[in-house]
């Protein structure tokens, strides 16, 4: 409780504002303006800070929550309160329709994208008989506690406030979950995320409504604030002004877009005020003030004023405690398959643009063994191990897993047959603990989903989540590490954090590509008594390694790709000796 | 429909789709150099069109001076970027591109405006100021961060255009402007009639993509510039610098929005903020083309144009809908034939 | 030694806060073939490319008798520094001819036609595939095209990055073949390699590098009798490092 602390005095000190004695009407306008403001902001935070995607067209969405209860109050009569969740529903709608169609678009379409459906629903607005055209919709109904109408400035800051305080904790909580972590891993492209599990498109698109749902909100109350809505607050401009916000006020962080609200709304005001009178010029000055601003502030402040700010702020909150009690995951029933073949690969093909990788290679693993694939960079090690993983498609060939064929399987299904992976490239997100990372691991063994986790309702799933994760951190020796950024870890540790991430999946086959590189000679030992461990605990496991010396004295079997091909395989001892794989790899081709 | 209402639809969707053929190339361009989205395009276009109009209608245009700021501006920057090395002869250059180079355009400006110039003066000394302020956009906004990912450089095109949009309304006011035609022949053909401003803009148009192929296809300038879109570290590693690819390219991009600018504004009166929607329907001709294929791009305008005119003809009031949403089945068609992954990168 | 070409003294370079490469130092004579060998995420990579400027560094970096610490990558090539990288960077969808006229992007007319003539004498194939485009040669020819380029641009030193990455045995005995005429040509050469064996046959002098840090240096084919880097590199004997 003490970490809800700072939040639950920042409630009260916005609760008492309204009775400090003369405080002028005009400054509660403002404060309900940087609120609405603050809830579409919250979004984007979510959206563009922490998710990686953009959106032009949130303003939009605000549209859609306003005018959903304008027509509906004034139309037909019914009570504000039993439209919010209609407008809520209405933009939540038109996030999945608009999302569906773009989220799937990598890096720049979707911003171009938002921007142009921004665009078209603006017109749609302005043209549409029904939403009054340019003129819009007035005498909209305030918003009502029985007989107690909210008209004024100070009766629905209230709404306005508990709105944005409540929308805040509901988002932090999102974000410190299973679902939160999984969205916070959408940033670092999807291979690892999808690789253990995390429905990528699924956890975009479900950014994508609930920001679409915060605007909604704002819009809604906006409606019934101003009482009456016409097209302009929700055009493109207004959408920019959002993302302006977002990035003043620090796109990764939650509490960033409240004072990034705070600082644009109160500037706008005061350039709107001020410039006029000073140089006597009737021109929109705030807006270039606020395109140069966006642009310097990308330049000199990239991270926004948030983190700024907290670095200046004495107290930290105390590391995530873990749960040691919790129960245990259920680990997964493994039965080893009849003929003792726990992966076999037949005759995979892999063709890029007519460029061979894989070589219509076979071999297998069997179960309680270590197989390593050994050969030359670009032999075509990490794409036999991208398409055992399902990251890539073989253009030919089959691979199967105890008996059952994994052909054409997305990299979610094959990871829950617990094969887990290791990436040559190390894949962690930077601005995660190492436990947070480690626990993603672990992601389809937890359960609880997105509602769940915004009402708390998830914490025995998610202690048990953590445990696990702190678990495997014990097992590969990094405790001390736990509570750190992944990022500031050296290289070789970070592979180890990998190793952790993907022992969270209780597997049954690990694929490590290049466990050992970055390790000293202590470290690499202890890699291998772990592995070995491992492999008598009934995983097993196929590694892709450079050091000759670590794979020759642990692997049981040891296959040899070149130029995509299979040249030999066989026991460490027999591949030594081996004259073609000394001629290819092992040394003597000049 | 008749022939005629057709004919005539599809000469002014093809007039609009050569503007916006221009347009998506110029930001295809810019995109391929510089990874820069440029939301700033329709801004060139605004003050090319816009500046051109106030020196033919005898006013001095304020663009002039803001060319110079920006000169000054981007002085500083350069000085303040070589602040742990002074370099003479860096300086010296700096100096003469920013300050010399846009203190004489204001000069020139002033001394031809107010005045009744022919056409070619007004026209050019519109694209030199328009020229200056891209080249000096290039520096300000995105060289200090040219390495920073494609989404922050939109973001900041995005407060680049924000700058520019409230700059042009403080220049040039709320109300729109026309411009004297370029030419004011006309002849008809059968039924269609043909004015020596539409003829101008076909003409140009065409000029202006074969003057481009020339110029990236056998020019060691125009193969530097390619390369640097194709791949930036083998372009730095022989060599080119990529901050002067991008200021090129900038350059390139003001000057074709510029002349885009000056065609249409003697057929469409121009706001302070047309060029802003221009310069999007220029996005969705350049999003088809995939922001890299010039042939698709060219061709995608033409249909755009066409689409646009026809709307307007049958649903008038819907035309800007119709238009910015018919990227939505585009990027549902892109995204289809995405590729499977990301493939891993080293 | 009295002024090596190339005077690396001190060096650290860091991603964030892993230092990848640790107080390095290393020179490289005129007219030499020094090659630094070790294991993959050694910190090789990261090393040329500091010195070419494409990563910060803390140090010092002379060139030619000046500190280029400071210079952009682009004035590093001017001064006759040039890099052929590990991915080769080439420019895939511009011809052979292309990709090497504007390897001589900074080189006077007359000059880059001259220096074009003694590449296609040095590479062959790559005159016979002028107008192919270059993302449609061969790993090998891909190679030969990225070291024709680099010396478009009349390096005094050529730093090779894996050259044999990934290139059928044959191949690379051809490349080195060409690395040897190089330094008979005037021009020096540093050389990082996997294949350890080959650089170290090459080679006048080696650095071996690990985890960042040089842990022997010398003649090169006192390196190569060293213990250390024949269990590590070059056979199997005995466990990986002490």
């Amino acid at each position: 409780m003490r970490a809800r602390l700072p939040i639950l005095i920042f409630a009260l000190v916005m609760a008492v504002i309204p009775f400090v004695p003369d405080i002028p009407p005009f400054w509660l306008v403002l404060l309900n303006n940087i609120g609405l403001a603050a809830l579409v902001a919250m979004g984007l935070v979510l959206l563009t800070g922490v998710g990686g995607l953009t959106s032009f067209g949130q303003a939009a969405f605000c549209g859609f929550g306003a005018y959903t209860t304008a027509v509906i109050t004034t139309a037909y009569g019914l009570s504000p309160w039993l439209t919010l969740p209609l407008s809520l529903l209405v933009s939540g709608l038109a996030a999945v329709i608009l999302g569906l169609m773009t989220v799937r678009l990598s890096g720049h379409y979707l911003p171009l994208g938002t921007l142009a459906w921004g665009l078209a629903l603006y017109y749609l607005f302005s043209k549409l008989e029904f939403l009054g055209r340019n003129d819009g919709i007035s005498s909209i109904p305030p918003l009502a506690i029985g007989s107690y109408r909210m008209l004024s400035a100070e009766a629905i800051y209230y709404a306005i406030w508990a709105a944005v305080i409540i929308s805040a904790v509901l988002t932090l909580n999102l974000l410190d979950s299973r679902t939160g972590r999984a969205i916070r891993a959408l940033r670092r492209g999807h291979i690892a995320a999808e690789a253990f599990g995390v429905q990528t498109a699924r956890a975009k698109l479900l950014v994508f409504i609930y920001a679409a749902v915060l605007a909604g909100l704002s819009g809604w109350l906006y409606a019934h604030f101003q009482r009456t809505v016409n097209p302009t607050p929700f055009g493109l401009l207004a959408s920019m002004e959002y993302l302006f916000i977002a990035v003043v006020g620090g796109a990764g962080h939650v509490w960033g877009a409240v004072l990034g609200a705070g600082v644009v709304v109160i500037l706008k005001e005061v350039l709107q005020n001020a410039v006029p009178a000073i140089f006597n010029v009737q021109a929109q000055f705030e807006i270039i003030v606020f395109g140069i601003m966006l642009f310097v502030l990308l330049q000199v402040a990239p991270t926004g004023m948030w983190p700024r700010l907290m670095a200046l702020w004495p107290w930290r909150a105390p590391p995530k405690a873990v749960d040691t009690d919790a129960a245990p995951l259920a680990a997964r029933g493994k039965t080893p398959p009849a003929d003792g073949v726990l992966l076999r690969i037949d005759g995979a093909r892999k063709e890029f643009g007519g460029v061979v990788a894989v070589n219509d290679v076979s071999f297998e693993v069997r179960t309680n063994e270590i197989v390593a694939l050994i050969g030359p960079n670009g032999a075509g090690k990490s794409t036999t191990f991208n398409l055992v993983t399902g990251v890539i498609k073989a253009t030919a060939g089959h691979v199967a897993l105890g008996g059952d064929s994994i052909d054409g399987a997305a990299p979610q299904d094959v990871v829950k047959r617990g094969v887990a992976r290791t990436f040559q490239h190390v894949k962690l997100v930077p601005d995660m603990t190492v436990l947070e990372n480690v626990a993603i691991g672990a992601h389809l063994r937890g359960h609880a989903g997105a509602v769940a986790s915004m009402l708390r309702l998830d914490r025995a799933d998610e202690a048990r989540l953590l445990a696990e994760a702190a678990r495997q951190i014990a097992r590969v020796g990094l405790t001390d590490q736990m509570h750190q950024l992944a990022g500031s870890l050296s290289l070789g540790q970070q592979r180890i954090v990998e190793i952790a991430r993907a022992l969270c999946v209780d597997p049954v086959l690990l694929l490590l590509d290049e466990p050992a590189a970055g390790l000293r000679h202590m470290e690499k030992q202890k890699l291998a008594e772990l592995l070995r461990s491992l492999r008598d605990g009934g995983v097993s496991v196929l590694l892709v390694e450079h050091d000759m010396g670590f794979v020759m004295d642990l692997a049981d079997r040891i296959v040899v790709l070149d130029f995509g091909t299979r040249i030999a395989e066989g026991p460490p001892a027999e591949i030594k000796r081996n004259p073609e794989v000394i001629k290819a790899y092992l040394g003597g081709a000049a | 429909m008749n022939a005629t209402i057709l004919l005539f639809l599809l000469q002014d969707g093809i007039t609009n789709g050569a503007i916006y053929a221009l347009l998506g190339l110029a930001l295809v361009l810019v995109f391929a150099v510089t990874r820069v989205i440029l939301i700033p395009q329709g801004e060139f276009v605004t003050y090319g069109a816009l500046t051109y109009a106030a020196l033919a209608s005898g006013k001095f245009p304020d663009t002039a001076q803001l060319a110079l700021a920006m000169g000054l501006v981007a002085f500083v920057f350069d000085l303040f970027a070589n602040r742990h090395g002074f370099n003479l002869r860096r300086t010296a250059r700096s100096f003469a591109v920013n300050v010399v180079l846009s203190g004489a355009v204001l000069a020139a400006t002033l001394a031809f405006a107010g005045r009744k110039n022919p056409v070619f003066v007004d026209v050019g000394l519109a694209l030199l100021i328009v020229a200056c302020i891209g080249l000096y956009l290039y520096r300000i906004v995105y060289q200090p961060i040219a390495h920073a990912s494609v989404l922050t450089l939109l973001i900041a095109s995005v407060g680049a255009h924000l700058a520019m949009q409230g700059f042009a309304l403080v220049f040039f006011g709320a109300e729109g402007l026309r411009g004297p035609a370029i030419s004011d022949v006309s002849f008809s053909l059968g039924a269609l009639m043909f004015t020596g401003q539409s003829l101008g803009v076909y003409v140009i148009t065409a000029a202006l993509i074969v003057g481009l192929w020339l110029f990236f296809g056998y020019t060691l300038y125009g193969r530097a510039l390619r390369a640097t879109a194709v791949n930036r570290l083998g372009a730095r590693l022989v060599g080119i610098r990529t901050s002067l690819s991008g200021r090129m390219a900038f350059l390139l991009a003001a000057v074709i929005g510029g002349i885009s600018g000056i065609l249409i504004v003697p057929i469409t009166t121009l706001y302070y903020d047309t060029g802003f929607i221009i310069g999007l329907k220029g996005f969705v001709v350049a999003i088809i083309g995939g922001l890299v294929s010039y042939p698709i791009t060219a061709a995608a305008a033409i249909g755009v144009g066409i689409i646009e005119a026809f709307s307007s003809f049958y649903a008038s009031n819907y035309k800007e809908v119709i238009v910015f949403t018919l990227i939505l089945p585009i990027l549902v068609l892109r995204s289809l034939a995405a590729p499977e992954v990301e493939e891993e990168q080293d | 030694m009295s002024a090596a070409l190339l005077d690396v003294s001190d060096v650290t370079i860091a991603y964030g806060k892993v230092e990848a490469v640790r107080d390095v130092s290393l020179n490289v004579g005129d007219n030499e073939i020094v090659t630094i060998v070790g294991a993959n995420g050694a910190g090789k990579t990261t090393l040329l490319n500091a010195i070419m400027g494409i990563l910060p560094l803390k140090g010092r970096v002379g060139f030619a008798g000046r500190n280029i610490a400071g210079d952009d990558i682009e004035d590093r090539v001017g001064e006759g520094l040039c890099l052929v990288p590990e991915h080769r960077e080439l420019f895939g969808t511009m011809t052979v001819a292309e990709n090497l006229q504007l390897g001589a992007f900074r080189i006077a007319k007359a000059e880059a036609a001259a220096t074009l003539e003694r590449v296609y004498a040095l590479f062959p194939r790559l005159h016979e595939r002028q107008k192919q485009l270059a993302g449609t040669l061969s790993g090998g020819e891909q190679q030969m095209l990225a070291m024709g380029r680099a010396l478009m641009g009349r390096p005094r030193l050529l730093m090779l990055d894996e050259p044999s990455l990934g290139l059928a045995p044959l191949i690379v005995a051809d490349i080195f073949r060409t690395i040897a005429e190089l330094r008979q040509a005037g021009v020096s050469i540093l050389l990082v390699e996997q294949n350890a064996r080959a650089a170290l046959k090459i080679a006048d002098r080696a650095y071996v590098m690990e985890l960042g840090e040089f842990i022997l240096s010398g003649a090169a084919a006192d390196v190569a009798a060293d213990p250390r880097v024949i269990g590590s590199y070059l056979g199997f004997q005995g466990e990986a490092t002490p």
